[in-house]
């Protein structure tokens, strides 16, 4: 009855398609959740001691809109010892509310309506609403299997107009594990110079990279001013539910992002950037130890389901398979509401990425052993009856 | 195959199905048993255990840290002591240590009594043996790496999520 009173750009958003199976598995006894889209460790006990040592020393104030000093000189570490990036914490880095804000600011700051932003498909949820938004018009360009899910640079070309203002990339992919490598990027970064493109570069996967190191496009000089880096504490340091994240970019753009974040957000949580400060001084190991067991689980899901007869390509990063189902003639909506119901194991459709999700159904592999085996067992039994 | 991959499952869970091993190693089944066995002959497994909360057990049983000062041996050092220490079956874990003693020696028994026994009757008696002081364990927390009282929590953590 309400509805009038919208705005037209709200209107325009289509609702999420994991609501909906969220509502069924959430109802539901004894489901096996492989449609989780966060680690499954706690987060490490020394930085969840430092954020709360913190509150008890009455750290409790608002931090300079940016983000605490002594955190963005952390990152700024960090990116240069990881990923060889070299960035200054006042220039270049403002700390967000979650990688998801460091995507709202970064569109708003740069897109006008009528801009168009190439969008991958499939591809993370939050981004062709980001790009609603701001009055921008989302492009898209289908990513596929028997490329990886790579972007190619056949497929950037062919989606660029005079109106593309921006691509928005998200490598490791959520929700298809795959990648882009130096090698692959270097093809494209000609395209992206010569038409003059802004790179929206999401990397909140970046350390869970697999057999490949990781590379972001923010590595070629010749464009490392075009790039905006998103990354944050999420998922590399099990941190998902302390909302903390950062952007990265030339100065302009850091004033630009800078300003819109003063406004809405005025700074990230004060806690959380404590316990943050601690995760890059002294958590790196225990990243490493989680990389190194999600990789055992990757392994142990991909020969489950080429088992099983769903085959998938072994995926680089993330904690996410995204195999083909269309052998069992159903689409993926169908075949992931029969299965929670029939089986009770969670996994999201494809289509909830995007149409080019279709025929495929996202599997995170960040549960437990006995969980994903369980899990590949039912998944067995559900798969029978169309053989 | 990635041996320390193989070692730091294994010693995570050593009653791992060979089967989901050898998924997670990307080998085959034979391979992995295959490794397995050279691992316990080169005596880089040393043994598979299992951890009991034996409080829970209801089966009483005592654990002792002691801590033994000896005299070491020309040619020998403190190795050929230690071995006549740890060739008592009531030995379960010994190290060699810095600080202020030689040895920790921890033994398990069914009463401290039986533990005094073994320390007064034996352990002492040993020729290079100085000194011992006997700890009595009160209560396991955490064992290799398991927290004993932990409850399972059920995950908060959402089904579905983006």
């Amino acid at each position: 009855m309400m509805k009038q009173y919208l705005s037209d750009k709200v209107k325009a958003i289509k609702p999420s398609g994991i609501r909906k199976f969220f509502d069924l598995a959430s109802a539901m006894d004894d489901v096996i959740s492989l449609g989780v889209g966060e680690p499954d460790f706690d987060t490490p006990w020394h930085i969840r001691e430092a954020a709360i040592y913190s509150i008890e020393s009455g750290k409790t104030f608002y931090t300079a809109n940016q983000g605490l000093k002594e955190l963005r000189v952390e990152i700024c570490r960090y990116m240069k010892r990881r990923f060889q990036l070299d960035y200054q914490p006042d220039a270049n880095v403002v700390v967000t509310v979650g990688g998801s804000e460091g995507i709202d600011i970064a569109l708003r700051a740069i897109v006008n309506p009528g801009d168009e932003v190439i969008l991958m498909q499939p591809n993370y949820v939050a981004y062709e609403p980001g790009v609603q938004l701001t009055g921008g018009k989302p492009v898209f360009v289908e990513l596929k299997e028997e490329d990886q899910f790579k972007l190619t640079p056949e497929a950037l070309r062919s989606a660029i107009t005079p109106k593309t203002k921006a691509v928005l990339l998200n490598f490791p992919s959520n929700p298809t594990g795959g990648v882009m490598t130096y090698e692959d990027y270097e093809k494209l970064v000609p395209i992206i110079e010569a038409h003059h493109l802004i790179v929206i570069s999401d990397e909140i996967y970046a350390e869970l990279s697999y057999d490949t190191k990781h590379a972001s496009l923010a590595n070629f000089p010749s464009i490392k001013d075009q790039v905006i880096l998103i990354s944050g504490f999420s998922k590399a340091f099990a941190m998902t539910g302390w909302r903390l994240g950062y952007v990265i970019a030339n100065e302009t753009f850091t004033k630009a992002m800078n300003k819109i974040h003063q406004f809405i957000i005025m700074s990230a949580p004060t806690a959380a950037q404590y316990g943050a400060i601690e995760a890059l001084r002294h958590g790196e190991e225990h990243v490493e130890e989680m990389r190194a067991s999600y990789q055992n689980r990757r392994n142990f899901i991909v020969k489950g389901f080429e088992r099983i007869g769903l085959p998938t390509h072994m995926p680089q990063g993330a904690f996410y398979i995204f195999p083909c189902i269309k052998s069992t003639g159903l689409t993926s909506e169908e075949f992931c509401e029969r299965l929670l119901t029939e089986q009770k194991v969670a996994v999201v459709p494809g289509t909830a990425f995007g149409e080019a999700g279709e025929g495929y159904i996202r599997v995170s592999y960040a549960a437990s052993l006995e969980q994903i085996k369980t899990a590949l067992e039912r998944i067995a039994v559900f798969i029978q009856q169309f053989r | 195959m990635e041996r320390n991959v193989l070692l730091s499952l294994l010693e995570k869970n050593a009653r791992m199905d060979t089967k989901d091993l050898a998924d997670i190693l990307l080998a085959d089944e034979a391979s992995v048993i295959h490794e397995m066995s050279e691992l316990e002959k080169e005596k880089i497994i040393c043994g598979y255990h299992t951890v009991v909360n034996w409080d829970k057990a209801n089966q009483e049983r005592v654990m002792a840290m002691i801590e033994v000062g000896v005299t070491p041996e020309r040619e020998f050092g403190y190795d050929r002591v230690a071995k006549n220490i740890y060739r008592y079956p009531e030995v379960d874990t010994m190290y060699l240590m810095s600080g202020r003693s030689e040895f920790i020696v921890i033994i398990y028994g069914k009463t401290m009594q039986e533990i005094s026994n073994f320390v007064g009757a034996k352990l002492a008696c040993i020729e290079q043996v100085k000194s011992t002081v006997t700890l009595f364990v009160l209560k396991e927390y955490k064992v290799n790496g398991i927290a004993l009282e932990d409850d399972d929590k059920p995950s908060e953590r959402l089904v579905v999520t983006p």
